[in-house]
């Protein structure tokens, strides 16, 4: 079996520090980077840590820096990527240990933008709420965000000033807004048209093509900009 | 569950464990039911649909246990493809047409392409069944009150019995969703009604002391993932899909010797700080409790039943057995005792397909 070097930029809590770990690690032509970390863990270095879930691309859990890319490590193949392979925790978050990043600022965010679907009173639930296929045509792309934060990693806007609400949050708030379901739209469009909201977003797009589930932040918010100018403007 | 069990409550039928029939091998990772049910063939090594000499009335759309086995028994048969994870079978979804496959099953046709490496609209899927629901759990009533008043359980963890022996795709929503908001009404309600009792402090010191004393303080050297992928080996050989009172005994051996094995491992971490080390110690202590509860219960019910499957007792046995089994952690090991199941509206049948 091939081998291949694993080089994890860490973070020591306890002495405030960053250093450096070096491991050999076998792989096969399907094993995923995160496969890879596994094993590190399992037979090599138990003090090592970093989150992970489902390991099938649904949870978010395992978003990191790769070779200088943010990467959700289990859908990624150690052999389509560069080696040594340089793991690092994920950019603009503030580390706890190892690859493990603090996601605070990212909750606060999706709260922030009322990640659920508002509705102007409370009604039984003996009736249905049909959504039909082309409505969920309009939020299908936005809809697939795992929250993986990736996209945050690869915002330099989001890292030069967190206040910025963000790619996936805002991806977010415009799937809500477009849901039919939803009647908080008054609501999410003043939220969309605060200073550190849609506007902030000077248009790198790199939160889209770093997303793993093919999301389009980048679009999104340049829709959340036309659609609350229209709005504000009152036409 | 293993800390319901640990603190001696009964966990409840817990051999009835549900295989999925279509994962991919070595990841493990599930492919929905949808691609059967939009018309996806299972084929074995001769290209040809196996299920017509198992369930030739319900075919791919039959009962998840059934396939199971059915695909076992093929693979047995050397009727499976060879893979570098061991044999597997194969689904095709070709005829659906990449229309169909991109609008209905997006993300099936995501995770073959991105995990086993093939496009389903132009390739094969390789596929094996792969260990997916726990009907059993933690004993409790249709309020999902546990036997200690106060004390509530929902989900998979928990066993009210809406799976019976067996569950049907989908389920796990109203057992999530129904009984966690009824097991919240409940423990709201509990909470209102009575007073804190005292907790003797010394079973939390007790505890306490284990864990940041025993295991994390002390150094072994042994390290949880070979305990661990024993285990994982020894369940899916002797516990699997298809079981027998041999099998079953050697797995409660074997699981004997995990526990005693366990014993020498401590935290390979000492960091006070995001410590996933000591959560491996802790969840390994775990499955050890989960699996012999498990490998326990499958080897006193000899009978076969939904996804239980005795080879040495393969029908099904009403006169004895039409009962839950209550397995409880006791200083000489696991004991079991039998529930009489209520039956309402629907009557026992033979299952036919």
């Amino acid at each position: 079996m091939p081998e291949t070097t694993f080089i994890l930029r860490r973070y020591n809590p306890e002495k405030g520090e960053f250093f450096i770990s070096k491991y050999n690690v076998p792989y096969e032509s399907d094993t995923t980077i995160l496969a890879g970390l596994i094993y590190i863990k399992d037979y090599l270095d138990r003090t090592l840590s970093f989150r992970y879930s489902c390991r099938m691309a649904s949870c978010g859990s395992c978003g990191m820096v790769v070779n200088k890319k943010p990467t959700l490590v289990c859908r990624t193949l150690i052999n389509n990527v560069k080696k040594p392979i340089f793991i690092e925790p994920l950019y603009n978050f503030p580390v706890i240990k190892d690859l493990v990043v603090d996601i605070d600022i990212f909750i606060d965010k999706l709260k922030e933008v009322k990640s659920y679907v508002i509705r102007e009173k409370e009604e039984s639930i003996d009736k249905e709420f049909i959504v039909k296929p082309e409505e969920m045509e309009l939020i299908k792309q936005s809809s697939s965000c795992i929250n993986c934060m990736l996209c945050y990693a690869a915002c330099p806007v989001f890292g030069a000033d967190e206040k910025f609400i963000g790619p996936a949050a805002l991806a977010i708030l415009y799937r809500y807004l477009n849901d039919p379901r939803d009647q908080g739209k008054k609501e999410r469009i003043k939220i969309a048209s605060l200073s550190h909201a849609a506007y902030m977003c000077s248009l790198v797009g790199q939160c889209t093509v770093v997303c793993p589930k093919n999301v389009d932040p980048s679009f999104h918010i340049q829709r959340l900009k036309v659609i609350s100018t229209l709005n504000n403007l009152g036409i | 569950m293993a800390l319901a069990y640990k603190a001696g409550l009964p966990l409840k039928d817990m051999e009835f464990v549900q295989f999925h029939p279509t994962c991919l091998p070595g990841s493990g990772i599930l492919i929905s039911e949808a691609a059967r049910g939009e018309g996806g063939y299972l084929l074995n090594n001769k290209y040809e649909r196996f299920l017509k000499n198992y369930v030739p009335n319900k075919m791919e759309l039959g009962p998840r246990d059934i396939i199971s086995r059915s695909m076992i028994n093929e693979i047995k048969l050397g009727n499976g493809f060879k893979g570098k994870y061991g044999d597997y079978l194969a689904l095709d979804l070709r005829h659906l047409g990449e229309e169909k496959i991109e609008n209905k099953l997006p993300q099936i046709r995501e995770l073959a392409k991105t995990f086993a490496g093939v496009d389903p609209v132009h390739e094969l899927v390789p596929v094996r069944p792969g260990q997916h629901y726990f009907m059993g759990g933690i004993h409790v009533d249709i309020n999902t009150s546990t036997p200690v008043a106060g004390l509530y359980s929902a989900g998979e963890a928990s066993c009210v019995s809406i799976n019976g022996a067996n569950r049907l795709g989908s389920n796990s929503l109203p057992e999530c969703l129904v009984f966690g908001a009824i097991s919240g009404e409940q423990a709201a309600r509990f909470a209102m009604e009575h007073d804190f009792v005292n907790f003797p402090p010394e079973v939390a010191e007790q505890e306490e002391k284990r864990i940041f004393e025993e295991l994390l303080k002390k150094e072994s050297g042994v390290y949880p993932a070979e305990i661990k992928y024993k285990l994982k080996d020894t369940m899916e050989e002797y516990v699997g899909i298809i079981r027998n009172e041999k099998s079953l005994n050697e797995a409660c051996r074997i699981i004997r010797k995990l526990r005693e094995e366990f014993k020498n491992v401590t935290a390979g971490d000492k960091s006070p700080i995001y410590n996933t080390d000591i959560v491996e110690v802790l969840e390994l202590d775990f499955m050890i409790e989960v699996a012999e509860a498990v490998a326990y219960s499958a080897l006193n019910r000899r009978e076969s039943r939904g996804a239980h499957y005795r080879e040495d007792y393969p029908e099904r046995n009403d006169k004895d057995y039409l009962a839950h089994t209550l397995i409880f952690k006791t200083i000489q090991g696991p004991k079991i005792e039998y529930l009489p199941v209520k039956i309402t509206k629907w009557k026992p049948t033979e299952r036919k397909y």
